[in-house]
């Protein structure tokens, strides 16, 4: 089995597109996983047909006991993440943020505190409108453990991809580099960086390849949006070339993009398309290095 | 006041925007870039250095040999498995500690002590207009954003200055809740684009859940029926579209020079300001 990573670092370069149509290439059994838990696009592009939905607990929140607790704010100065009031002869409280540390509920000099199961939002496997699945996810507003859902949405389909004849996995991955990327790209078989040419692009580009190489995993980069800036493309190609990373292709700025997400589809969908070819033929350089 | 500039969707203009805001509120503004794992702010800046890097750091614990019964007290107070033990011997992950102390504070034979771990640098770098550039650079391989984020914040805190603006990073998880927490306004940047309203509409969501006001900036606009998409939302939401930035390919190779908005366009620094003005008269819940 082998699992194939969409990043970028840097958000808006076309990771989410590009993924959508190495899905739409790859073999129909394809496993999908949309890593991009905040702010999960993929659905868009290959609409589910059929969802079941699951509620994702991980970590834990205290929750206070008003018989128990009498009001001494001990809770609240030993807080670290300062995400925990006690005020006159109110219950302690919780914003946001907390991180489910449970020195609260350690410490609480009348036991008045106990961490309880977090509900951090909903695990989703999807039927789509071929074989495979889609898994994907949806994060309670501004919840903790984005890293854990993703772990949890890839052994999912790992576990749905070692019963496929050819057991592939794609995955869409999140921007950045911190815990969700992480999550996202421990043990993946290859990366493929999406980035464009801007200075930011670059720049994040290069951040996310040393990720990448501490994690030891293998990666290509895809230039899109080639033609905005020729003298930056030819920094990226350089700085791969330097660092032995293959620039599978550049495609360039086509509107066609925008039309197709507008209509929910891939560019792949609509015909005659330059771009489509393009990404065909980077898909067939791809092929080789991941199945 | 404290402006924080986010959107959900990765790429809309958040930056861009972020920079234009603290160029028009120049000089008695400070801005923060808290997108610590990508940060791009001081790109639009490349001739200037930092004046001063201040070290990001978070306490782990450090075990001393010697006083363990191995009685597992600390292992099993972590919630985040940054503890092991073998024997009378601790182990430590510090890349998966949360720095919450509670090993520390449990151990009855005081074996563990934090020490400080390096998770980032603080940068400052002065900027044309007497403003200043706040950057927080997390090192590549920690995987949590939000401490460094809270440090940012709390030097932030300590600014003289009247006005903070806050180029937050994308997504609507913790870094984003973190960045956006008691700030006075949020900016949210997006485009007329199924992906774009989507996560319009998360970060939206998590904003009315931490109650903090919000409106929005309407990047790359095509024309009425294009941008229908955000404006039908916005109206149905009750929420002040602010700004439609128009697609403009001279902005799109200016940024990707490292060009910032109103060096491309002089002339929309009045759409900046006319922006700010409306915040500053109260934007919407």
């Amino acid at each position: 089995m082998k699992e194939l990573l969409i990043l970028s670092g840097k958000g808006g370069s076309g990771k989410t597109s590009i993924a959508a149509c190495f899905a739409k290439l790859a073999p129909v059994n394809t496993a999908l996983v949309d890593c991009d838990v905040d702010a999960s696009n993929l659905p868009l592009l290959i609409p589910p047909l059929h969802t079941d939905e699951s509620e994702f607990f991980a970590g834990t929140i205290p929750e206070f006991i008003p018989d128990l607790c009498v009001r001494c704010g001990k809770c609240a100065s030993l807080c670290r993440y300062q995400v925990l009031i006690q005020n006159g002869n109110d219950l302690p409280y919780i914003i946001a943020g907390c991180e489910g540390c449970g020195v609260c509920a350690d410490h609480c000099p009348k036991q008045a505190v106990r961490m309880v199961d977090r509900h951090c939002g909903y695990c989703m496997e999807s039927t789509l409108d071929r074989d495979g699945m889609m898994f994907h996810a949806r994060l309670l507003p501004g919840a903790e453990n984005s890293g854990k859902l993703i772990a949890e949405l890839r052994n999912r389909a790992k576990a749905y991809a070692e019963q496929q004849v050819c057991p592939l996995i794609i995955s869409d991955g999140p921007p950045g580099i911190g815990c969700p990327v992480i999550s996202s790209c421990a043990g993946v078989d290859h990366a493929v960086l999406v980035t464009e040419p801007t200075v930011s692009g670059l720049h994040d580009m290069q951040r996310l390849m040393q990720l990448l190489k501490q994690f030891e995993v293998p990666c290509s980069v895809i230039i899109n949006k080639c033609d905005l800036n020729k003298d930056v493309c030819d920094s990226i190609r350089e700085y791969c070339g330097e660092h032995q990373v293959e620039v599978l292709g550049e495609l360039n700025f086509d509107p066609a993009f925008s039309i197709a997400l507008r209509q929910g589809r891939t560019v792949l969908d609509l015909p005659g398309t330059p771009v489509a070819d393009d990404i065909k033929t980077i898909w067939n350089k791809l092929k080789p290095i991941i199945m | 006041m404290k402006i924080a500039v986010a959107s959900g969707k990765g790429g809309t203009g958040k930056t861009t925007v972020a920079i234009a805001l603290a160029q028009c509120l120049a000089p008695d503004v400070l801005l923060v870039d808290c997108d610590v794992e990508e940060p791009n702010c001081h790109l639009f800046y490349p001739g200037i250095q930092p004046e001063r890097s201040v070290a990001a750091e978070v306490t782990v614990p450090v075990f001393m040999d010697g006083k363990c019964t191995g009685c597992g007290k600390c292992v099993q107070a972590c919630r985040f498995h940054a503890l092991a033990r073998l024997g009378k011997r601790i182990l430590v992950f510090p890349e998966m500690c949360h720095s919450c102390g509670g090993c520390t504070m449990i151990c009855p034979e005081g074996c563990l002590t934090e020490q400080p771990f390096h998770i980032g640098e603080k940068e400052f770098r002065p900027l044309p207009g007497g403003t200043t550039l706040l950057s927080g650079v997390m090192d590549v391989g920690r995987s949590q954003a939000p401490p460094l984020i809270r440090q940012l914040k709390a030097l932030a805190d300590e600014s003289v200055c009247r006005n903070i603006v806050f180029d937050a990073p994308p997504g609507t998880s913790c870094p984003f809740v973190t960045t956006v927490q008691e700030c006075d306004h949020v900016v949210l940047v997006t485009e007329p684009t199924p992906f774009g309203l989507h996560d319009l509409q998360l970060a939206v969501d998590v904003l009315r859940s931490l109650n903090v006001p919000c409106s929005v900036v309407l990047n790359r606009a095509g024309n009425d029926d294009e941008n229908r998409i955000i404006t039908d939302y916005c109206t149905a939401n009750g929420l002040d579209l602010l700004w439609k930035i128009p697609y403009s390919r001279a902005v799109a190779e200016g940024y990707s020079c490292g060009k910032t908005l109103l060096d491309v366009m002089p002339e929309w620094k009045a759409d900046v300001t006319a922006l700010l003005q409306r915040i500053h008269q109260g934007g919407c819940r």
